[in-house]
Order: C-alpha cells, then sequence, then structure tokens
C-alpha cells in the first residue's frame, strides 16, 4: 500500500502521515459542528472535565504523602496538612473538588432532563453518563474511607452493611468486600487501590467513550431540534458553528466564573460548613463509638434518604439502586415528541420543578436524623420521585405543547 | 486445499468451541483475583478470644471489650431493670429470641444471659451496624421501659437484652457472643460454654 503523505509540511506534515492528527482535531474541534444557541447550561460537561483533571492531579500529589494503612492514614493526613508543603492546598483542592464535581455533574444531569438530551438518538450518551455518575459515586465512597475518620469508618460500615442485607448471599457478600469480618485495615487498603487506580481507570476510559458518543450524534440544544436536519450546499448544518474556537473559548469564560466560586469556598470554607468535610472526622476512627448523628457526604443524601424511606431494611436498599436504576430507563419513559422544556406544557414544567424540590428536599432531610416528621416528608418526596419516572409515559404528554420552530433561537 | 469449498458448520464450531474454552479459562483466572478479597490467614486469625475482669464492674455499669474488632458490651444490670424486662413483651418485635442465630444456646433464655445480672452483647446495630448508645434512665428509650440502647443512626431501639423494640428499622435483636464464665470474676469472650 502506498504510503500517503499528508498535506502539512514539516515537523507537522511528518508527524500527520503517521497519525490522524488534523483529522482528529478537525473531527473534534475545529470542524466539529455544535449548535450556536448553547446557553450557561452547557458549561458543566467542560467544567465536569476540568474539576476530573483537578482531581486526578491533586489525587497524585496526595498519594506521594498518604499512608494506606488503619494505623497511619489518619496521621497521614493531618501530616499532610500541617507539615506537608502546600499540602493544605492540595488536600482541600481535592476534598473541595470532590463536592464540585458533584455540585457541576447534577446540574449537568439537570440540563439533560430539562432540555431532553436524553431522548433519541442521544439514549445510549446519556447511559453512558449515568455509568460515569455511578462510577463517580464509588470513587467518592471509597475515597471518603481513606481519611479514617470517624465518619470515614461508620459511613463505610453503614453502607457496606446495604449489601449484607441482600437475603442468603449478604453476610458472606459483606465478609468478601471487607476483607475482614468489620471494617478495618484490609477494608481501607482495598479501597484505597480502588480508588486511587481501579476507578480512574475506568472513569477516564468511559467519559472518552462519552465524548466519543456525543460527537457521533452531535450535541442537543436548548431548542431541542436536530441542526442537522437544515443543511447549508456543502453539507453543514445551518445552525452550527465550530466547537473551536467559538466554544473552547466561551467554554474559557465558565472556567472563570466556575473558579472564582470555587477558590471562594477553597479558601474561605473548605470544610463547606460540615458538608463538605463533616465534623466527626477530624477524630480518628473508632469501631467502638458510633458517632451521635452520622450521615453521609451531601451528594449521597437524595438516596439515602430514599433508604431511610422505606421502613424494611432490605426493601429500603432496593428502593435505593431502583432510584438509581430507573435513571438508566429515563429514555424509554418520556414519550413526548418535543425534547425541550421550552416548548412543553406548564404541567411538564411544574411537574420538573417539583421534581427538583422534591430531590433536594430528599437530600436535605438526609443530612438530618431521621425523625418521624422528617421520615414522613422523606416518604411522600421518595413517591413523588417514583412517581415522576413511573408515570412518565403519561404525564409527559399532558397539557398544550407550544410550536417546536424549524430552526434554533437565540 | 484451497480450493475446496468453506464448511461454515465446521467453522462455526470451532469458533464456539474455543470461545467456551477461552470463557472456562477466563473463569479461571478471574478466580484467584476475586479470593483475593476474602478475608487473610491473619485476619481470621484474628478471632481469638479475649478476656475481661469484671470484678470492678458496679451495678447499672457498662464495661466495652473488643473482640474481633467489634465491640462487646458487658452490662450489669440492676434489679429493677430485671423485673422490668419480664413485663415488656408486647413493645418487642421477637420477646422469646426466637431465632436461633441470634444467641448461643446456653443464653437463650428470658434475660438472654448465662447469669441474669450480665448482659453480654455484641454492641453492633442489627440494622446496619452501628453501634447503639447505652441509656441507663427509666423512659430514655421506650416509655414505660428502664434503659436500654438506642443507635444514633438510623433510630433503631433495644431493650437491656439487647431485643428490638416493633416499628424500628432493625428487624433482628443484637447478638449474644459465644461466651464464658471462667470463675466470677473472670470472663472469656469467644469460646463456647460447656454443656452443663
Amino acid at each position: 500500500m502506498a504510503f500517503k503523505q499528508s498535506e502539512a509540511k514539516g515537523l507537522l506534515g511528518w508527524f500527520d502521515s503517521r497519525f490522524p492528527l488534523i483529522e482528529t482535531w478537525n473531527a473534534h474541534l475545529a470542524q466539529y459542528q455544535a449548535p450556536k444557541n448553547f446557553n450557561f447550561w452547557y458549561f458543566f460537561g467542560s467544567l465536569a472535565m476540568l474539576v476530573l483533571v483537578n482531581q486526578i492531579l491533586t489525587g497524585i500529589w496526595l498519594t506521594m504523602n498518604f499512608n494506606p494503612s488503619a494505623e497511619g492514614a489518619f496521621a497521614s493526613v493531618e501530616y499532610i496538612m500541617r507539615d506537608v508543603e502546600w499540602g493544605w492546598l492540595i488536600r482541600y483542592l481535592h476534598s473541595t473538588g470532590a463536592s464540585a464535581f458533584f455540585v457541576v455533574v447534577y446540574l449537568h444531569m439537570f440540563r439533560g432532563l430539562m432540555y431532553g438530551s436524553f431522548k433519541q438518538p442521544r439514549e445510549l450518551l446519556w447511559i453512558i453518563g449515568m455509568v460515569i455518575f455511578l462510577l463517580l459515586m464509588a470513587e467518592a465512597f471509597m475515597g471518603y474511607l481513606l481519611p479514617w475518620g470517624q465518619m470515614s469508618f461508620w459511613g463505610a460500615q453503614v453502607i457496606i452493611n446495604l449489601f449484607s442485607s441482600i437475603p442468603v448471599i449478604g453476610e458472606d457478600l459483606g465478609v468478601w468486600i471487607r476483607g475482614d469480618f468489620v471494617v478495618s485495615g484490609a477494608t481501607l487498603n482495598r479501597f484505597f487501590a480502588l480508588h486511587v487506580i481501579a476507578l480512574p481507570l475506568a472513569i477516564v476510559g468511559v467519559v472518552f467513550l462519552h465524548i466519543v458518543a456525543l460527537h457521533h450524534v452531535g450535541s442537543n440544544n436548548p431548542d431541542g431540534i436536530e441542526i442537522k436536519d437544515k443543511l447549508d450546499a456543502h453539507g453543514k448544518p445551518l445552525d452550527g458553528i465550530p466547537f473551536h474556537p467559538y466554544y473552547s473559548v466561551k467554554d474559557i469564560m465558565g472556567v472563570v466564573g466556575f473558579l472564582i466560586v470555587f477558590s471562594i469556598v477553597l479558601f474561605f470554607a473548605p470544610e463547606g460548613g460540615g458538608y463538605f468535610l463533616e465534623g466527626p472526622n477530624f477524630e480518628q476512627a473508632n469501631g467502638l463509638k458510633t458517632p451521635a448523628h452520622i450521615a453521609p457526604v451531601w451528594y449521597m443524601t437524595p438516596f439515602y434518604s430514599v433508604l431511610r424511606a422505606v421502613p424494611h431494611k432490605f426493601m429500603g436498599v432496593v428502593a435505593m439502586g431502583a432510584a438509581i436504576a430507573i435513571l438508566f430507563v429515563l429514555p424509554w419513559l418520556d414519550k413526548n415528541p418535543v425534547k425541550s422544556i421550552r416548548y412543553r406544557s406548564w404541567i411538564n414544567k411544574l411537574l420538573l420543578g417539583l421534581f427538583v424540590v422534591a430531590f433536594v428536599i430528599l437530600g436535605y432531610l438526609g443530612t438530618q436524623p431521621a425523625d418521624p416528621t422528617p421520615t414522613l416528608i422523606a416518604r411522600i418526596c421518595t413517591l413523588y420521585y417514583f412517581g415522576y419516572f413511573l408515570l412518565m409515559p403519561l404525564h409527559s404528554r399532558w397539557g398544550k405543547m407550544k410550536p417546536v420552530p424549524e430552526r434554533v433561537t437565540h | 486445499m484451497s480450493n475446496d469449498a468453506v464448511d461454515t458448520g465446521r467453522r462455526r464450531f470451532l469458533t464456539a468451541a474455543t470461545g467456551v474454552v477461552g470463557a472456562i479459562g477466563g473463569a479461571f483466572v478471574a478466580y484467584p483475583f476475586l479470593a483475593s478479597w476474602k478475608p487473610s490467614a491473619k485476619a481470621q486469625a484474628a478471632g481469638a478470644p479475649v478476656q475481661a475482669d469484671i470484678s470492678k464492674l458496679q451495678v447499672g455499669e457498662r464495661l466495652v471489650v473488643e473482640w474481633r474488632g467489634q465491640p462487646i458490651w458487658i452490662v450489669r444490670r440492676p434489679d429493677n431493670v430485671l423485673k422490668n424486662l419480664d413485663g415488656i413483651g408486647d413493645k418487642l418485635k421477637d420477646p422469646e429470641s426466637a431465632e436461633e442465630e441470634q444467641q448461643p444456646a446456653y443464653a437463650k433464655n428470658a434475660y438472654r444471659s448465662i447469669k441474669p445480672e450480665y448482659a453480654i452483647l455484641i454492641g453492633i446495630c442489627t440494622h446496619l451496624g452501628c453501634s447503639p448508645l447505652y441509656q441507663k434512665e427509666l423512659n430514655a428509650v421506650v416509655e414505660g421501659v428502664e434503659g436500654g440502647f438506642f443507635c444514633p443512626c438510623h433510630g433503631s431501639r433495644f431493650d437491656l437484652a439487647g431485643r428490638v423494640f416493633s416499628g424500628v428499622p432493625a428487624q433482628q435483636n443484637l447478638r449474644v457472643p459465644p461466651h464464658k464464665f471462667l470463675s466470677d470474676t473472670q470472663l472469656m469472650i469467644g469460646v463456647d460454654q460447656e454443656a452443663a
């Protein structure tokens, strides 16, 4: 086969003849056609990538001084905070970054919900995104054990015991996950391995798939119409603009805005008022004494509330799993041909708004003790959460839709 | 041979057979990795019995010792508590401790203990594994009940025999570990009492 010489000259030409450099650059950046009507909701995908880079970079630096053992973990985190040069900054970047990750991911998911970005032809894109969300929750959960504080220990104890509630195999499964009969140094060591190697590798891989799938089907937009339906004489979408430089520059604006907010939290409230780093975690793990009040970190609490709302051990676990699993089938629950909330009925808008309210209330209640009144409210919100999705085949068609425009509006 | 027609049936069979053999091989390779997660020999050996000296334990007080990394509670129950335990069966989910695994046979009685005065319990909530708090006062855990244990995580409640109250997340009584009295003041946790 003849050697195909690149059109580029010099060093670039030499590389481009041997690697699809210009082709890849064009396909994914310089000639990737994105709808021209993106609003600020479209920042959160690129911001999630930024936070991922932050987590990987600071994570690598933290492992340089962290000691993954039951004897040394807690002290080594204090050592990083007090004695390692700039250790406090790297550690706070990582711990605040974890919460920032979930902030941008939840907003990114809500964007998809709002503009129907999960609907055909982006069902698989949505599912790949849900896999990232699951991996991210596992990553965050395992990372939270590593400082070996009281909340680390008892949080892990409770979550691993969720698996123990599975009938028949549960007890053995719990022991298998812990590598011991209780949460111990063996658990800490394996969580460390998964947190720093296995899960980050998987997350980076699935993020790559997420982008490949996105660039294959093309981005949705706030109007929820396909820009590929209206092409110019050259076969380019009339409402498309190249990602680079238009959106690369716009995303940098998003990064600036994000970093301002992130820095304020990082430097003035790195513990997030006890929501990012919880008070009891400043005390070393003690297997003989549970803190008076234990709660997961804020980003797990909506699902934790669902768990607690069900007055049965195993069924609670099932409900929590179902609350996440139901998001995977969302593309097949929504039967409305109109994608974007902009052109949907007021009933659709109201129900989505109430869903957000229910989700936020569940999140708040998950941080609070399970007293009777809060439990009742959590049950109502849990019913709404499931009702919203399970009845979606019906209510997604309710009300009068507005006419969807032919071309994007901006 | 190159002139012969391709025997697609044979080719498909060989491909499938190779796939099956490969999958079996994959399962054999996966096993050591999965089995490696089981408790190590060291973790299994750490279940050695521990001895507790209860000579200084005052009436109403609780001693916590560690066995297999778990808190073991030894509570010296006053007479009024024992009397109270007799009369609260209707508030409990499983007052007779009917489920076999919850305690050794020698502790399967009204007070779930060898000696009524001493309760020996694994201090891990049977719901999701937190360690409940010890309460001494009347009504502190449930109205009309002398003392008990309250789990701060999800609100499970137990009486001072470790029996779970109805209507809480935990479904089972607290477990009683294998134990035996070496003498009036020495207790061994982790080994069974010989049949009397």
